[in-house]
C-alpha cells in the first residue's frame, strides 16, 4: 500500500525533472501523462486496500485511510484528464517554447495535490495545500493575458490570506492538545481526535471555524469564493479542470478530517451547523450567479461553488446517507465538472470568444463534441440518468434522515433554479438564434474529444449502478468521520 | 501550558518583545512609504527572532535557537531584501491609493485590537490563564492577524498587499513561540522555507503585473466582475 502511494506521488515528481532535462515540448507533453497515467494506476486500487483502516508509515508521517485514499482517486482521475485533455487544447494555443514549463507545473500541481491527503501531521498538510496554491498561481496566469495575470494575483492573496487563518487554527489546537498531553508531542489527525474530549471545547470551536474558514477558503465555499471564478475562467481548460474536479476536493478533506476533531470534542452541532449554513450560502450564490452569467467559463466556476455547497451539505447533515451522497458526488463532479471545462475550453478556442453572447450553434457546427458537452450540462445540473442526480438524491435523503428539514427544502429549491438556469445558457448557446459573423470552423483533434468520452461514460454508468462495493466503503468511511459524533 | 510558570524577568522580557511587535504593525499601519513599511517589517522579525531566543533560554527549549538563527537569516534580512528589490524595480515609493487614510487605519487598528483583547480575555479566562504571558500573546496574536487584513483591505498597492500576508504570518509566528514553544522543528522549519517561496512567488508574479496589466495597484484590476 505504501509502495503504490509512492509510485503515485514519485511518477509526478520523476516528469518534472525529466521535463526540466530535456525540455522538448513534445517529450513534455509524453512524459506528463504517463505519470499521470502510473498514477492513476497507483491510486486505483488504494480504495480496495485501505477498506480495511487506515495505515500509518514512516513513524507517524504518511497516512494511507479511507477518506485520504478516495480523494486521491478523485484527483488522479481528473489529472489523467486532463493531461490527456492539455495535449489537444495547449498545441491551439501555439506556444510550444513555453509548453515544457507549462507541463512541469502541471506535474507538479498535480504532486501537491496527491501528496495532501496523505499528510498525517495537520501542519504539513497546511503546508501542502498552500503548496498547491503557488503552483497553480502560475498555471492560473499562464497565458499572460492581463486578465490572467489579475485573476492569478487575486487568487494568490485571497487563498493565502484565508489559509494563514488555517494556520492559526492549525496551531490554536495544538495549543488545546498541550494542556493534556504537555508541550511536545506528536501532532497527527489521529493523536487530536483522541485528546479531543479531554481539551477546552471552546477554544476547539474557535480553531475549528478558523480552519474551515481557512481551508474554505481553498474549497471555494461562498463567501470566500471570490477568487474562483476568476482563477477558474482565466486559466487554460485542463488548469480549470484540475482546479474545480481535484483541487477543491483535496481541501475539503482537511475540513473533514478538522470536523472529526470537533466531533469529538464536544461541538459538532455548532461546526456542522456552520458546515450547513455555508453550503446552503453558497447555493444561493452560485444560484444568482449562474442565472446572470455572461461568461461560460464562468458558469462553469459558479457551478463548482455550487457543488461545493452541496458537498459541504451532504458532510455537514452527516450520517450515513449524506456522507455517502457527499463522497459520491466527489467523484461524479470531478468527472463531470472535467468534462464541462473541456468543453468550454473547445468552444473558447473554436469560437475564440469566452462570452455565452457569442456561441451559438455548438450542436449543428461540432455535432459529436457538442452532444457530449450538453449531456454533460445536463448531468451537471443534477438530473437523472447520471450520477450526480444519485449522489444529490441520498444528499437529500441523509438531510432529511438527520432532521435538517429546512435547509433540504432550501437545497432542493436552489437546485432547481440552478438547473433552470444553467440549461437556460446551453439551450441559447446551442439553438439560440444564429450570429451575424460565423467564426471559421475549427477542427477539434482527438485529444480534445477522447477524454470528454472518457468523463462522459462513467458519470452515465454510475447514475444508473451505484455498486455495493461503493456503499460498503462510504460506510467505513462514515464510521470513521462520526465515530466520536 | 508550561510558560505560566515562569519567572517575572521572563515573563516581562516577553510582554515587552510581544508589545514592541504590534507597535511596529502600528508603525506599518499608520505610513505610507514603503520602504518604511519594509524597515518595520524588518525590525518585527528581528524582534521575533529575540523572543524565539529567549523562550528557548528561559523555558529550556534548545531547538527555538535554531528558529532564532534561521527567522533572523530568513525573515530578518532575506525576505527584506526581496522585497527592497521588488519596491526599487517598481518606483513606487508610496502609497498613494489606499482606501483608508492612515489616520483612519490607526483608528480601525486601535478598535481591532480592543476587540482581540476581548477575545483573548474570554479564551484566557476560560482557561484559566487570565493576566498570564498566554493571554498578551494570544491577544498580539489575534491584533496582528485583525490589522494584517486591515491593511490587506485598505492598501492597494502589490507590495503594501505582501507586507499585509507577511503581517498575518509574523503575528501567527510570534503567538507560537509563547503558546506552543514544543511545536515540532521540523514544521517550524518548513513553514519558514514556505514563506520565502511564497515572496520569491509574489516577485515574478509583480513582474508579470508590470509587464501586462501595467499597473501595480490592485485599484486598476478590475476587469475580473460578476
Amino acid at each position: 500500500m505504501l509502495a503504490l502511494s509512492l509510485i503515485a506521488v514519485l511518477a509526478p515528481a520523476a516528469a518534472i525533472l525529466l521535463i526540466g532535462v530535456t525540455r522538448n515540448p513534445r517529450l513534455a507533453e509524453f512524459l506528463n501523462l504517463s505519470a499521470a497515467a502510473i498514477a492513476f494506476l497507483a491510486t486505483l486500487p488504494l480504495p480496495v486496500l485501505t477498506a480495511a483502516g487506515p495505515r500509518i508509515f514512516w513513524g507517524s508521517a504518511l497516512i494511507v485511510d479511507p477518506l485520504g485514499a478516495w480523494i486521491e482517486l478523485c484527483t488522479s482521475i481528473v489529472y489523467l484528464l486532463s493531461s490527456i485533455y492539455a495535449i489537444g487544447y495547449m498545441r491551439m494555443l501555439g506556444e510550444d517554447e513555453r509548453l515544457p514549463r507549462f507541463y512541469a507545473l502541471f506535474a507538479a500541481f498535480g504532486l501537491s495535490m496527491l501528496v495532501a491527503p496523505m499528510m498525517n501531521n495537520p501542519g504539513l498538510y497546511w503546508i501542502a495545500i498552500e503548496l498547491t496554491t503557488l503552483v497553480s498561481t502560475f498555471l492560473v496566469a499562464f497565458e499572460r493575458a492581463s486578465e490572467a495575470i489579475e485573476a492569478g494575483w487575486k487568487y494568490i492573496i485571497i487563498v493565502s490570506g484565508g489559509l494563514s487563518l488555517a494556520l492559526l487554527g492549525t496551531v490554536l489546537t495544538y495549543w488545546n492538545g498541550s494542556f493534556v498531553l504537555g508541550a511536545r508531542y506528536d501532532m497527527t489527525w489521529a493523536s487530536l481526535a483522541r485528546v479531543a474530549p479531554h481539551i477546552d471545547p471552546m477554544l476547539a470551536l474557535l480553531s475549528f471555524l478558523l480552519v474551515l474558514i481557512g481551508f474554505g477558503t481553498k474549497v471555494g465555499l461562498a463567501p470566500m469564493h471570490t477568487w474562483l471564478p476568476d482563477a477558474h475562467s482565466e486559466g487554460p481548460a485542463p488548469v480549470s479542470a484540475m482546479l474545480s474536479g481535484a483541487l477543491l476536493n483535496t481541501a475539503m478533506g482537511g475540513i473533514l478530517r478538522y470536523l472529526t476533531v470537533a466531533d469529538a470534542a464536544g461541538v459538532g452541532a455548532v461546526a456542522h451547523g456552520v458546515l450547513i449554513a455555508l453550503g446552503v450560502f453558497s447555493l444561493f450564490v452560485a444560484a444568482l450567479f449562474i442565472v446572470r452569467q455572461e461568461g461560460v467559463k464562468r458558469l462553469m466556476a459558479y457551478s463548482s461553488v455550487e457543488h461545493m455547497g452541496v458537498i459541504a451539505l451532504g458532510f455537514g447533515f452527516g450520517g450515513p446517507f449524506g456522507i455517502a451522497g457527499a463522497l459520491y458526488h466527489m467523484l461524479n463532479h470531478s468527472l463531470n465538472k472535467s468534462l464541462m471545462f473541456f468543453g468550454a475550453g473547445n468552444a473558447m478556442r473554436s469560437y475564440g470568444t469566452k462570452e455565452i453572447a457569442d456561441i451559438r450553434s455548438v450542436g449543428l457546427r461540432f455535432p459529436v463534441m457538442g452532444a457530449l458537452w450538453l449531456a454533460g450540462a445536463v448531468a451537471i445540473t443534477g438530473a437523472p440518468p447520471f450520477g450526480l442526480f444519485q449522489a444529490e438524491f441520498s444528499t437529500l435523503r441523509g438531510g432529511l434522515a438527520t432532521g435538517h428539514v429546512l435547509p433540504v427544502l432550501i437545497m432542493a429549491v436552489l437546485l432547481i433554479v440552478i438547473f433552470i438556469g444553467f440549461l437556460n445558457h446551453f439551450r441559447v448557446m446551442y439553438y439560440g438564434p444564429a450570429n451575424a459573423k460565423p467564426a471559421e470552423p475549427r477542427v477539434l483533434s482527438a485529444w480534445c474529444v477522447v477524454p470528454m468520452w472518457c468523463a462522459l461514460i462513467p458519470v452515465l454508468v454510475l447514475g444508473f449502478w451505484w455498486p455495493d462495493a461503493l456503499w460498503n466503503y462510504f460506510g467505513a468511511i462514515a464510521h470513521g468521520l462520526e465515530a466520536a459524533r | 501550558m508550561l510558560l505560566a510558570h515562569l519567572g517575572p524577568l521572563a515573563a516581562s522580557i516577553f510582554s515587552l518583545i510581544a508589545i514592541a511587535s504590534l507597535l511596529l504593525s502600528f508603525v506599518m499601519l499608520g505610513s505610507r512609504t514603503l520602504r518604511h513599511y519594509l524597515y518595520a517589517f524588518g525590525a518585527q522579525s528581528w524582534l521575533i527572532a529575540i523572543l524565539s531566543a529567549s523562550v528557548g533560554y528561559y523555558a529550556n527549549f534548545p531547538e527555538l535557537y535554531l528558529i532564532a538563527i534561521l527567522t533572523f537569516l530568513f525573515r530578518g534580512l532575506l525576505l527584506p531584501y526581496l522585497l527592497l528589490r521588488i519596491v526599487r524595480r517598481l518606483a513606487v515609493p508610496r502609497e498613494s491609493t489606499e482606501i483608508l487614510r492612515p489616520s483612519s487605519s490607526l483608528v480601525i487598528g486601535a478598535l481591532s485590537v480592543v476587540f482581540a483583547l476581548a477575545v483573548a480575555h474570554s479564551i484566557s479566562a476560560e482557561l484559566n490563564l487570565a493576566g498570564t504571558i498566554a493571554a498578551l500573546a494570544l491577544t498580539v496574536m489575534l491584533s496582528m492577524k485583525l490589522i494584517g487584513f486591515l491593511i490587506l483591505a485598505a492598501r492597494q498597492e502589490a507590495v503594501s498587499q505582501i507586507l499585509g500576508l507577511l503581517i498575518l504570518e509574523n503575528g501567527i509566528f510570534l503567538g507560537s513561540q509563547i503558546l506552543v514553544p514544543g511545536m515540532p522543528l521540523l514544521l517550524e522549519v518548513v513553514i519558514l522555507f514556505d514563506l520565502l517561496i511564497v515572496v520569491a512567488c509574489f516577485g515574478v508574479l509583480v513582474r508579470y503585473l508590470m509587464a501586462h496589466a501595467g499597473t501595480t495597484s490592485s485599484r486598476e484590476l478590475r476587469q475580473l466582475v460578476g
